[in-house]
Parts: C-alpha cells; structure tokens; sequence
C-alpha cells in the first residue's frame, strides 16, 4: 500500500475568508496495485459462462493472465448409467447430454449401436435422420447465434434467432411429442414416422428462414461493433486447432477443412449438394461467419432432403431388433414372444466394439460401444466435442481483456449438459 | 489392413501387440505400456503416417475380470483420412499407470484427466493431472470402474453429511489462491485448514 495525497474539491459546506468554498485536502490509502493480479471467479452461477462453467480467472489490470476452468457441476454419470440399461433405453440418456441438439444425438447413438450389430437401416429412415440432424444443427446454431449476440451486447437478433427456433421445436414436438427429450430413434429405425403435415411445414420452414438469417447477416456482419468485439478475438492457428483436438466449426473456422459428412460420410451424406465454409483467421468472427453459413447450408439440405424423402417402412425388418406392433404381439404367438424377449431381455449385441463419430452441430460427437454379447454395453463411451473444444479456453484468452474472454467463451458453443455428462 | 500397422511393427518390434479389424472398420493395435510414448511420437512425427489429430482417449474395463483394462487411443491423420486405434492393456488389479501423450496433443489434457477420474489410471507425466468432472475431494474412487456401485460406494447419509461439511475454501485450489498471491492475506485458520491438506487428500470412511 502506498499513500498519496489526493487534492479534491469537495463540496463542503461554508465558504473561506475569500467566499470560495473550502477545499479539504483528503488524505487516502490508495492501494498499488502494479506487481498485483487479481483473481477474479466467473461462475458457476453466471448468465455469460452459458450454463454451470465456472471459470477462476487471473487478472493483470484488465488483461487475463490464465484461466483455470472448472467443469463436473452437470456431471450426471450417462456413461455409468449406460452400462445398466438396453441399447433403446440409453437413447433417453443422449437427449440430456447435448440438450440444445437432442435429435441429432440420437441419431448419432442409433448409428454406432446399428454398426456394432451390423444393421443397416431403410432408405426412408436415412433420409429422416438427416432431416433430424439439420434441424437439430439449425436450433443449435440459432440459440448460439442468439446468446453470443447478447454477451456482446446485441439483442435483436437473439429474438430472430429464438422465433426461428421456436418453429423447429414446433416441427419437432409435432414429430416426437417433445420439445426436448425426444428421443427420436430406435436401434434400427425411429420411434415414429413424421406426422401428416409436417412435410408441408418444413418446407414453410425453409422457404422462409433464409430471410431470417440474411437479417441477422445484415445486421450483424458488417456491424462494426460486432466486428469489432469479434476480429482478432481468441485465434487458433490451424496447427493450434488439429492439436488440441478441436471439432466441428471450431476446427473450421482455423482453417482446417474438416467435416465429418463430407470425409467420413455416413447416412449418405456424400449424395447431397451442400459446402462447408472454412474460415482463414480463426478467431470469434470467423466461427460466427462459419455457422452462419453453416444454417444456410443445413436449410439447403433439408429442402434435398425433403425432395427425395421416399416412401416406405421406418424400420428394418427384423423382429429382434424392432419391436411387433402391439395388436400383433396381442394376437400372433410369435410376435408375443419377440415383443417379451425384448423388452425383458433388450436387443443382444455382438462381442466386439463400434466408434461411430458424426458432424454434431458443436462438433464430433462420437459414440464408442464395447459389447461383450449381452444386452448391454460394457462400455458406452461419447466423445463430447463441447468438452473438447473448451479445453482450449485457457490457450484462447491469455492476453486478452476480461470481456473478450467473454466473446471466447461464447464461441466455443458450449452445453454443459454435454462437457459434464 | 492398414500399411501403418505393418511399419510399427518393422519398426517396434515386439512392443506391438496383436492387430484386429473392428466392426467399424478401424484397425485397432495393441502396444506395450512403456513403449507408449515412442510409438505415438512416431506416429505423429513419421511423414507418411502423420496421425496429427488425436479423436479421443478413453478406457475400458470388461466386466470379466480377467481381462485387462484398456486404454484407448482414437487417432487419425487428418490429410490422409485415415483412422487407427490403438490400446493399452493394464492389469486392473495393479497399478494403473502409462504415459501421457498431452506433450504430444494438448487436447488429450482433458482426456486424459477424465481417464484418471473415472478410472484412477496415471498418467505419467501429464502437466496437471487432477479430477476434472468429480470435485478434487470425492472420496469414494473411481466412478466407471466395474468394482464401483451405480449409486456409490459411500451411503446415502454419508454422502449427504460429507456434501454438508463442505469446507467452502474447498471452491479454489491452492494453486488458484497462490497465483493472485492471496494465500498470505488469508486468515490464519484458513491458512491453516489449506495446509493441512483439506482439499485433495482421499478421506478414509467412517
């Protein structure tokens, strides 16, 4: 501590023998606070850190000097829970983990679990995921695009964004019945069809929504605050990003052409016609430049996907994966004992063991099964990739201001639900 | 088969284990615990295998005890497009202990200190191994461990009561008050609770 004499005009009362006022020379500790850092907690309970991520952060001044995340505060235990349950009965579990893309993660379960036991699925259950896992990344980027725009001080496109997600989850209770928990697919198929109408309303989804984000382009891309909070804000260099793991448009926007349904195709991805936008700086502005453009190629594969969407049966025909509908299982012997053995008994699997990674909107959710031929796996591992690319928060901020940590933090697109599992 | 699998054991030997085609098509190889380190150096650093992009590290405890536990590997090299798992078997009833690829990968920082709570393997050498999903004092072992209850190892009430006699110092770690040089300012009796070790030590049952 070191005193100084401050001089102020206070407003005292009385006047000198001038008339002036009386000026009382103030003598105060003012603490020195040059060779000190400042630890500052950010969270767990904290609008900014996107759920419960509490970040213990050093300060120089302003200027961030380390960041310690801490994460565990939504640690729920899927993948011990998994070891206890059927495969159907875990695809509960992965609408919990990445909340914000719920359909999506099933679909990315069913496929490593339909790998493990060699099952191939239906054309038209194909063509339904893919819907599934676009308006999953649409929802999931429009709640990005919204929250990170209120962390840096806009608010209007968060209420675009969020109408705009509101008539997905509307397109998805009508589907599944839930907004959240959905649920959607089965080992070897989905728990239901799509509804009558539903078509119709995607295709109003989609021949509209492009108008939403060309706002939320325009009121944001060329907006100099935004560019300005954003550019040269927590950059990763290409190398940087391949070697801490990053996935999905975090490893893009450094540069890194990587993605999943173009380089490792699943679902037949490889037959649809969409881009991948790569960013060149990999900073803040280049990951909201790379999932911007990312929902307008998400719209222009379900409009391809809508075009194809053929008919048929939703699931494979084989009765000890796929449940007998129940006034057959009431009235055929055969059926009835399939229905018992596996509800009783859950769908056996193979010996042997399965990674299936797929383009999540966060990044590579990878599912990994290891089955020892019983009805349930020995081990259900998900490579979370929100966990994986906040692991690189501390490299991102160091140097930068208290407030650009907030913009880092944000682009990262965390859920807690998924890092914590 | 994949031509990495034929190289690394021209080039390693006997450190090599067994190779095996999986269900999803990846090669999965079997390297011995302590040549660890040099084979993925190698894998990362040859050209013309450069696996430059670690997926996932993870572990797998089999519900038959006599096989080992495994510590996976996932890599792949991101210009060729190729995919190669390799595994690590440990026994489960000894020390888990293996090397730790983070100088190799940052990502596998946090991998691997998942690894090391869910399954109590050591990762030699890793920079900041601490438990990263259950707090720094949870006492009660290794959650995806096979030995381990699904509902815990401790009782319901002892759960509780541990969760109530929190000692709320415990929020920082000793590192986070001594980087902001805040450790001397503290009060002596929570100068002394830190150094006594109330955070981060194992506390036998009662």
């Amino acid at each position: 501590m070191s005193k100084r004499t401050v001089e102020l005009e206070l407003a005292t009362p009385g006047v000198d023998a001038q008339g002036q006022p009386t000026r009382v020379p103030l003598v105060a500790d003012e603490p020195d606070l040059g060779g000190e850092h400042l630890l500052i907690n950010l969270g767990p309970q904290h609008p900014a850190t996107h759920g419960v991520l509490r970040l213990v952060v050093e300060l120089d001044g302003e200027t961030v000097v380390r960041v310690i995340p801490h994460v565990g505060y939504l640690h729920s235990g899927f993948e011990k829970l998994g070891e206890y349950r059927h495969y159907n009965q875990i695809i509960p579990l992965t609408d919990r983990t990445d909340y914000l893309s719920p359909m999506a993660n099933n679909v990315g379960f069913a496929l490593a679990a339909e790998r493990l036991m060699g099952i191939e699925i239906t054309p038209r259950c194909t063509v339904l995921r893919v819907i599934a896992c676009e308006m999953s990344r649409i929802i999931s980027h429009m709640v990005w695009l919204g929250t990170t725009a209120i962390d840096l001080g806009a608010f209007t496109p968060f209420l675009w964004a969020f109408q705009q997600r509101e008539r997905i989850y509307n397109l998805q209770e009508m589907w599944t019945g839930a907004r959240l928990t959905t649920s959607l697919t089965r080992v070897g198929g989905l728990m239901a069809d799509i509804p009558d109408g539903f078509v119709e309303g995607l295709r109003e989804f989609t021949r509209t929504f492009p108008d939403t984000l060309d706002e939320i382009d325009r009121v944001l891309t060329r907006n100099a605050i935004w560019a300005g909070r954003t550019q040269g804000i927590g950059v990763l260099t290409a190398e940087e990003a391949t070697n801490y793991s990053l996935s999905g448009p975090m490893l893009r926007a450094s540069g890194v052409p990587w993605d999943m349904r173009k380089d490792q195709p699943y679902l037949g991805y490889e037959t649809y016609d969409f881009e991948v936008p790569v960013g060149e700086h990999g900073d803040v502005y280049d990951r909201f430049l790379v999932r911007l453009e990312e929902c307008y190629q998400s719209n222009k594969i379900l409009i391809q996907a809508l075009d194809r969407l053929p008919d048929g049966p939703i699931n494979v025909a084989d009765p000890r994966v796929i449940l007998p509908p129940k006034s057959r299982a009431m009235s055929d012997m055969e059926a009835m004992i399939f229905h018992f053995k596996q509800v009783m008994e859950g769908v056996k699997a193979p010996v042997g063991e399965a990674y299936v990674g797929i383009e999540n909107p966060k990044g590579e959710l990878g599912n990994y099964l290891v089955s020892d031929g019983t009805a349930k796996p020995v081990r259900w591992r998900i490579r979370p990739p929100a966990f994986i690319n906040l692991a690189s928060i501390s490299k991102m901020s160091e140097g930068h201001l208290l407030s650009d940590l907030i913009a880092i933090n944000a682009s990262v697109d965390i859920v807690m639900g998924e890092v914590d599992r | 088969m994949n031509p990495t699998v034929g190289a690394l054991q021209a080039t390693f030997g006997n450190a090599i284990g067994r190779a095996s085609d999986m269900r999803d098509g990846w090669i999965s190889v079997t390297v011995r615990a302590d040549r660890l380190k040099d084979v993925m150096t190698w894998l990362r650093d040859h050209p013309e295998h450069h696996y430059d992009y670690l997926v996932d590290v993870t572990a797998v405890e089999y519900r038959d005890r006599e096989r080992p536990l495994e510590v996976v590997y996932l890599l792949r090299s991101l210009a060729r497009k190729a995919d190669l798992r390799v595994k690590v078997e440990l026994d489960p009833r000894g020390e888990l202990a293996v090397d730790s690829v983070t100088p190799l990968w940052a990502g596998a920082n946090w991998l691997e200190r998942e690894v090391y709570d869910m399954f109590g393997v050591v990762f030699a050498g890793h920079p900041d191994l601490r438990r990263i999903l259950m707090w720094e004092t949870y006492a009660e072992g290794y959650p995806l461990r096979k030995d381990f209850p699904l509902r815990g190892r401790f009782s319901r009430a002892e759960q509780v009561r541990q969760a109530l006699n929190v000692n709320p110092e415990a929020n920082y770690s000793m590192e986070e008050l001594s980087i902001a040089e805040a450790y001397d300012e503290l009060p002596a009796d929570m100068r002394e609770r830190l150094r006594r070790g109330d955070r981060g030590k194992v506390r036998e049952s009662e």
